[in-house]
């Protein structure tokens, strides 16, 4: 029998042909390494997103470049771009479609705050609709900053407990948006 | 070269309509005339028939709020273009802002039927028998027009402009 050690702050012990540590951890390890992402990009902000999944950025090194343009297959949504009020609606049914567990990323001041558009026909923000984990500024935001963004979500989403769905406080996050259409 | 003017447009729209003509001026180099609102539709398909003219192409149409302008507030402007003689005139028909209704000419140009949408979407002009008089870019729970100057630009709900956060 090993003793046990710490692996990136990870309680393990290695035997002989067994390890043991923290299902939770696995589970965020491997989520957080093949997420699929979910482009929801609508202007200038979706241009850096895409130099972000060039070969100068390369999403791929972190198991990000399965782009998924199906909701049902996607773990991250990425909002970059403005979204209107008469978007908003779509964008909403968009994150119902995706299956838990999900996260968003809102990339750029437009899906963050509405930006410059303080204007009668854009929405103030993406969190006016749908609940963001991770918000990135900029107008628009370098790849790197977009990079640092999905690494914020990745520390999330490898420390988040697995069942995070059941927490009450997630409930009360989506009762907020009502969005908990089981309830 | 084609021999019709501007000069010409005006003589012969003015012995055909009269006194639906209430004023004209050269505006940018085009032709600009005031015209009755109840006859504005008259007077574009006139103008796509006419053998002489042949202005048959409806360039744009849309309209402008003129809130200090009593009794005459929407300015309906079409801007049409006869391709022939490569000769452009300007129309301006001025409604009251309590009823702006003018007579659709999406049976003349079917090209204006989504412009009238679009002009009613955000000036509220009452484009009568126009086929489907709804809404075409603002989303359709929207209960104002828009454009019209007696509305702010500014989205009301936006919070994080409190002049609080700028030391004002």
């Amino acid at each position: 029998m090993g003793k046990v050690e710490k692996i990136h702050d990870v309680p393990t012990i290695n035997g002989e042909g067994f390890q043991l540590t923290v299902l939770d951890k696995v589970i965020g390890a491997a989520r957080a390494n093949s997420m699929w992402p979910l482009p929801f990009a609508t202007s200038c902000c979706g241009i850096e997103y895409m130099a972000t999944m060039g070969s100068n950025y390369d999403v791929a090194r972190f198991g990000m470049e399965r782009m998924s343009f199906s909701p049902r297959q996607a773990d991250l949504l990425i909002v970059a771009g403005t979204i209107s009020k008469k978007l908003a609606p779509v964008l909403k049914q968009v994150y119902e479609q995706m299956a838990e567990p999900k996260w968003v990323l809102s990339v750029g001041a437009c899906a963050c705050s509405g930006g410059i558009f303080d204007t009668y026909s854009v929405l103030q923000g993406i969190d006016r609709v749908i609940p963001v984990d991770v918000y990135v500024p900029g107008c628009p935001p370098r790849p790197e900053q977009i990079i640092e963004g999905m690494m914020n979500v990745h520390r999330l989403v490898k420390n988040e407990s697995l069942r995070r769905r059941y927490s009450d406080e997630y409930k009360h996050l989506l009762n907020k948006y009502h969005l908990n259409e089981d309830e | 070269m084609s021999n019709v003017t501007q000069e010409t447009v005006l003589t012969r729209l003015q012995e055909q309509f009269g006194s639906a003509i209430i004023s004209n001026e050269m505006l940018f180099d085009v032709l600009t005339l005031e015209i009755a609102p109840d006859k504005a539709h008259d007077m574009i398909a006139w103008l796509k028939q006419d053998d002489v003219l042949k202005m048959s192409f409806l360039t744009l149409l849309g309209a402008v709020h003129y809130p200090n302008d009593k009794g005459r507030e929407i300015c309906m402007t079409y801007h049409l273009h006869a391709l022939v003689h490569n000769v452009r005139l300007r129309l301006k028909a001025y409604l009251p802002i309590e009823n702006p209704s003018i007579q659709s000419i999406a049976d003349i140009y079917v090209g204006a039927n989504w412009q009238e949408r679009e002009t009613f979407d955000f000036f509220g002009v009452n484009f009568v028998g126009h086929p489907n008089l709804i809404r075409i870019l603002n989303e359709d729970t929207m209960d104002y027009h828009p454009m019209r100057k007696e509305y702010h630009l500014e989205d009301a709900t936006r919070e994080d402009k409190d002049d609080r956060y700028f030391g004002r």
